[in-house]
């Protein structure tokens, strides 16, 4: 079966420098995989790699079976890949209404309208509502994403990448900087994703990625050490040692 | 044998005018790379300079030297005065506050330069030891000019070993690259920055006053040769020491050829050869994309 | 919390025209009856508006700082004039096919220009301006070089209303345009293709990321810019019946960013009022002393940059806030466009 996403021989160094090293990845249809490693490992570098916010050095990227190496980051997410970032990019001005209304209009390709704009603008907020009640998110619609707290924001962001409706969707680090008692909300939104849909996860948080996770890849310094169900992970001597011996350095 | 007087007087000439762009913009550069402002007001502080420089010498009857030295410290001062009221509250701003605020201390510092020096060019007397001519295989060269071109590659060299010899060069290219890491190193970036602002002020007063013989200091300075600093740092590579040096190589000869080639287009070529290069390479001939 | 009608309710209303947007037009239409002998003045504040309104496509809405604006007006212009003194002197196709040169010439040097940001592309776009002037200067049996484009002569308008001394019909004719083209400003900036400008404007790299092809938004909304620009520039040649090469020249672009910030930019109506401001007061006090103007207007600038981003907009809604506050009308201003 074709797999959803998959990388073969993804390289990028800067100078002498590999910050991403022959990676061989693969993530089938409905995967639920995590991406752990220490600090500095390269993770959001190989998010960076496979949404297209950085060119490779040399390998490739596909996309349910086509060759998107050579596409631009907007190319790519009108092909089905969405990502969320680790330090929030909402449109701090408008609403969260707006914020999800803007991304279903250009999912829907009627961005770039200028005639007949405005029935496409009120059903893009209709389903922007609509999104935003399934989340549970609907009480904070009206509401500027400048005065949400940041455990808030950190959710409209994933609701935002789901108004894409991609076929892969990857979070950079979702749980980050959301306070505890928000977290339960993050969780149960993780949880709810389509079955049909792959989610790739950057976590740091070991609690979310044990619940949440199907397989996990282990990354340090931009090469994959390992990969495997969570069980065998948690149990793996390398990877303890990976974890253990930076926390000592910490 | 015209043709090669020609060539040789573009080129020379040229060159020296090249040497000019060279002084004034380096601190435009590094300014822009350091402090990611975008200073269009520069040209103000070479106007500042070769007004400063030329008012000692014609009218208090100020050694050349001295001039030179005085007009480096005056503008450096006065720039750090600017800096600290107006400049370090737009760091975080976005571009149209900067090129806004640039516009108006433009429009200011030419009004200022009209009403105190008039609207005429300011005289230059250039002094005796490095005027008149020098022969060299039977081609004459004006003194001056060389004189010019001597300095302009000295300061090139000082630049490009300070840079990367020195702890100051390594500390600036530290705060370049990572600005809150190198304070966690110790590195007082403020007090750089503001001591790399004045240095880079202070370089395009030198130039302003050296190129007083090449460009008129004139009130409208500041933004007729606004368009040549930002050529040179934008076709050399912002931040970048060589970069710049070549671009006004390539912009002091090919404005220099056009002005005595074919006068009628008037820059018409330079502007088309900019837009060429800026197209393959948006970054610049040195520039990291 | 308001439920889903009502939401859905208020995201329609942002896109309602209100009462104060009818402002402007009452103004232009009291001064042709109360001001006719301000009517060659008030003609160049519309040309000027429309200008300023162009740049503000550009520069308020998506974000792109140029001082390079000039060089359409001055396209729109000279092709105009040119036209004109050629023989096709028909007005309003003088105005479409001087808006199509200004639109291409954007399209082309737009390419080139939006592949770079900050200070490359502010440098650019001035070098562009620069050469299109050179080019103007040299082919001077064209364009009259530095004496100007003189001799145009415009026939009646629509076959009916000559061009009158008093400046009665070039100032109607100017404000239809201007009414036009503000209809379609209005309509494109408040449909999806104007609210994914903004959103280039705050955070591009976002706005990549739900799919907006970037490059090529802003490359269409800079040839829109351009002509529109181009627009302003024939209105300019054809009432005015004269082209300088002040057109194609930096100092315009200035003067134009100038004019906008000071109005409030991003907010439709900055242009708007700060064009009547600009030109009415360098009427009355750049004759006197120029060097006088330029000395305060730069000390405006640095002062609009220091206090008040938002130019005369910026502080009616200031103004704004503290009246609703004192009123206690404290509702949100959801999806404020304008």
């Amino acid at each position: 079966m074709t797999p959803a996403l998959e990388t073969r021989g993804l390289n990028r160094r800067f100078g002498a420098l590999e910050v991403a090293g022959d990676i061989n990845f693969r993530m089938e249809v409905g995967a639920r995989r995590a991406l752990i490693g220490p600090n500095g490992a390269g993770k959001t570098t190989f998010v960076n790699l496979l949404t297209g916010q950085l060119k490779p050095s040399s390998g490739s990227i596909f996309l349910d079976g086509s060759d998107i190496t050579g596409l631009s980051a907007d190319q790519r997410v009108r092909r089905g890949l969405a990502r969320t970032f680790q330090l929030n990019t909402l449109l701090r001005g408008l609403t969260v209404l707006e914020n999800v209304q803007l991304a279903i209009l250009e999912h829907r390709k009627e961005g770039g309208l200028v005639l007949f704009g405005a029935r496409a603008q009120d059903r893009a907020a209709e389903a922007a509502y609509d999104l935003l009640e399934r989340l549970r998110l609907d009480d904070d619609a009206l509401r500027r994403v400048s005065e949400l707290p940041y455990g808030r924001q950190r959710l409209v962001e994933v609701a935002v990448a789901l108004a894409l409706e991609p076929a892969v969707l990857v979070l950079d680090e979702p749980a980050a900087g959301v306070p505890p008692a928000d977290s339960h909300r993050m969780m149960d939104l993780i949880d709810s994703l389509p079955s049909s849909m792959a989610v790739l996860i950057i976590e740091h948080d070991m609690k979310l990625v044990f619940r949440f996770a199907r397989e996990i890849t282990v990354l340090v310094a931009g090469r994959i050490l390992t990969e495997g169900p969570p069980e065998v992970i948690a149990h793996d001597q390398q990877v303890r040692d990976v974890y253990l011996g930076h926390r000592k350095h910490a | 044998m015209d043709i090669v007087n020609l060539g040789v007087g573009i080129l020379f000439d040229g060159v020296a005018y090249g040497m000019v762009l060279y002084v004034i913009a380096v601190g435009l550069s590094v300014t822009m790379g350091l402090l990611g402002i975008a200073n269009l007001a520069h040209g103000v502080f070479a106007m500042a300079g070769g007004y400063v420089a030329l008012s000692l010498m014609n009218n208090a009857g100020a050694p050349f030297w001295l001039a030179l030295v005085a007009s480096f410290l005056a503008v450096a001062l006065f720039s750090v005065v600017l800096e600290r009221l107006l400049y370090r509250h737009l760091y975080g701003a976005g571009e149209l506050e900067q090129t806004l605020l640039s516009i108006g201390l433009i429009f200011v510092a030419t009004a200022v330069a009209h009403f105190v020096f008039g609207p005429l060019p300011q005289r230059v007397d250039i002094p005796r030891a490095i005027s008149g001519q020098l022969v060299f295989f039977g081609q004459t060269f004006p003194t001056y000019r060389a004189f010019l071109i001597v300095v302009g590659f000295l300061l090139f060299v000082a630049l490009w070993l300070g840079l990367d010899r020195t702890m100051i060069g390594a500390r600036i290219r530290a705060a370049v690259d990572n600005r809150s890491m190198a304070q966690c190193l110790g590195i007082d970036t403020d007090l750089l920055f503001m001591l790399v602002f004045a240095f880079g002020s202070g370089l395009a007063a030198l130039g302003g006053s050296l190129g007083a013989d090449i460009v008129a200091i004139a009130p409208g300075y500041a933004m007729e040769q606004l368009v040549y600093f930002l050529i040179v740092v934008a076709v050399g590579g912002l931040g970048t020491i060589r970069g710049p040096f070549v671009a006004a190589l390539l912009l002091g000869l090919g404005d220099t050829a056009c002005k005595m080639l074919v006068p009628q287009f008037g820059a018409f070529f330079v502007y088309a050869a900019v837009l060429v290069v800026l197209l393959l390479k948006p970054a610049g001939l040195f520039g990291k994309a | 919390m308001q439920g889903r009608a009502q939401t859905l309710a208020v995201m329609c209303a942002t896109r309602g025209l209100r009462m104060i947007e009818l402002l402007p037009w009452g103004i232009l239409i009291g001064t042709y009856f109360l001001l006719p002998s301000y009517l060659p003045l008030a003609t160049q504040i519309i040309v000027m508006i429309l200008f300023a309104l162009s740049l503000d496509l550009l520069l308020g809405y998506t974000g792109i700082v140029t001082l390079g604006h000039a060089a359409y007006y001055g396209v729109g212009a000279y092709t105009a004039g040119i036209l004109a003194v050629s023989g096709w002197s028909e007005p309003i196709s003088g105005l479409l096919a001087a808006t199509a040169m200004a639109a291409i010439v954007g399209l082309v040097t737009g390419y080139i220009i939006l592949r770079t940001k900050g200070l490359t592309l502010l440098m650019l776009g001035m070098a562009v301006t620069l050469l299109l002037e050179a080019l103007a200067n040299h082919f001077n049996s064209i364009t009259g070089g530095a004496d100007g484009l003189q001799g145009i002569t415009m026939p009646p308008l629509l076959g009916r209303f000559e061009f009158d001394l008093y400046g009665k019909v070039g100032y109607v004719y100017a404000a239809v345009v201007l009414f036009l083209a503000w209809l379609v400003c209005r309509r494109l900036l408040l449909a999806p293709f104007g609210r994914s400008l903004v959103g280039i404007r705050e955070n591009p790299v976002r706005m990549a990321a739900i799919g907006v092809p970037v490059a090529r938004r802003k490359l269409v909304i800079f040839t829109v810019a351009a002509g529109l620009a181009g627009l302003a520039g024939a209105l300019s040649a054809q009432t005015n019946q004269f082209v300088s090469l002040n057109s194609l020249s930096f100092e315009l672009s200035g003067t134009v960013l100038v004019v906008l910030v000071l109005g409030g930019a991003g907010r439709l109506y900055g242009a708007f009022i700060g064009a009547p401001i600009y030109l009415i007061a360098q009427d009355a006090l750049a004759k006197s002393s120029p060097t006088f103007w330029l000395f305060w207007l730069g000390l405006i600038l640095i002062g609009i940059v220091m206090f008040s981003r938002g130019g005369v907009l910026g502080i009616v809604d200031l103004l704004r806030r503290q009246l609703a506050g004192l009123f206690g009308r404290g509702a949100a201003k959801i999806g404020e466009v304008l």
